[in-house]
């Protein structure tokens, strides 16, 4: 359970920015995104940990590459049909999942070594990880851009920089979360 | 579609910036863009293979893909075009240009997880480009990252003399410049 606080894929490891940043405009969007990541990184670190002794050592990446484009496939087609508002405004971002450094980054340090019940584990705590700093990112950027949290009027939107929810604010929020990140984690 | 060049080419340098405005790319953004040389190469090398990718990508799509009704397959399909490519190109270059595989080696390998190149070969089918539209689109964006990184690169150069608090060293005041460079390209926006 490392992933959550520690080893933080976003702010310690600096994981994964480009959904952090693209998807991160409203608390649920950020939400959504870090639990479909998570989603693949279950299933792909599980797949993966149980085939792990029948991939030749030289094509092990492109052969968690395929991998994991399946499962993201499959996530993509299940959001279609079931969520299609959040997968209308994540966009271009569920198949990037994909290209998610986070997702090959555990499949190559952490899946292909150890046992299927533990790849299952790291993948929910990283995941977890990765949907608490999302939606923390999304909720910040939502309170200040939009005057919102959840969708919830707040009632302060009119006073609200609306920069926040573009795309200058999704770096600043990003950058003085990871100050404040840094500041707590020396105490 | 009727979108002129010239608005297309305009605004993936400037108005959709893909690092500033789309996010796309933001790892090789952060992690090379510390010396303006390198990302220079590292800008050359990504314009070459995005260019590749939309000739090779949109054919598939309209041709193999379409007709046979498995649009679904494009992510998987996509992303293994894009390692393939990247390896030919590092195997061909090695043969052919050595100084040039010199230059761009050490990026290439980068490119195949940098999410700006499948990003834009997604999009370019989304927005139903023509193939020179496509090809033109992706050119463009390639540049409007080089741009960006440069750019970045830049100022992170002359932000190594300065005094920066512990919090903020490193990643976090990366990403406050990057901010105000978004800012800056906000300037942009409305201008096609």
């Amino acid at each position: 359970m490392n992933g959550i606080l520690k080893s933080n894929p976003v702010f310690v490891l600096v994981l994964g920015m480009c959904p952090t940043l693209g998807t991160t405009t409203s608390a649920s969007n950020g939400m959504g995104m870090g639990l479909a990541t998570m989603a693949v990184l279950v299933m792909s670190n599980l797949v993966i940990s149980l085939i792990k002794n029948l991939i030749p050592d030289k094509v092990r990446i492109p052969a968690f590459i395929v991998v994991i484009a399946s499962f993201v496939t499959i996530i993509q087609m299940l959001m279609e049909a079931f969520v299609p508002a959040l997968y209308a405004s994540l966009g271009v971002f569920i198949p990037l999942i994909v290209v998610n450094c986070i997702i090959l980054g555990r499949a190559e340090a952490f899946a292909s070594k150890n046992s299927p019940v533990d790849s299952i584990f790291d993948g929910i705590g990283i995941g977890l990880g990765f949907t608490l700093a999302l939606t923390v990112i999304g909720a910040v950027r939502e309170i200040l851009g939009s005057g919102a949290i959840f969708g919830v009027s707040l009632g302060i939107a009119d006073v609200m920089p609306l920069v926040f929810v573009l795309a200058p604010g999704g770096f600043l929020t990003l950058g003085y979360l990871m100050v404040l990140f840094n500041k707590l984690a020396k105490k | 579609m009727e979108i002129s060049y010239f608005a297309i080419i305009i605004g993936a340098i400037f108005v959709n910036n893909v690092v500033l405005a789309q996010f796309l790319g933001i790892c090789p953004f952060l992690g090379v863009s510390s010396k303006v040389e390198t990302s220079l190469g590292m800008g050359a090398a990504v314009t070459f293979v995005m260019a590749l990718t939309a000739l090779v990508c949109w054919p598939l799509q309209e041709y193999v893909l379409n007709p046979l009704n498995i649009g679904y397959m494009q992510t998987i399909v996509f992303i293994l075009v894009i390692a393939a490519l990247v390896q030919m190109v590092e195997i061909i270059l090695k043969k052919v240009s050595p100084s040039l595989y010199q230059a761009l080696g050490i990026f290439l390998p980068l490119i195949t997880t940098n999410c700006a190149v499948l990003g834009v070969a997604i999009l370019m089918i989304q927005k139903e480009f023509t193939l020179m539209q496509s090809v033109a689109y992706s050119v463009a964006t390639a540049l409007g990252f080089a741009l960006a990184l440069v750019l970045f690169a830049g100022i992170r150069e002359r932000l190594e003399f300065e005094d920066v608090p512990a919090a903020f060293k490193g990643v976090p005041i990366a990403l406050i410049t990057a901010g105000i460079l978004a800012m800056a390209f906000m300037g942009f926006s409305g201008l096609v």
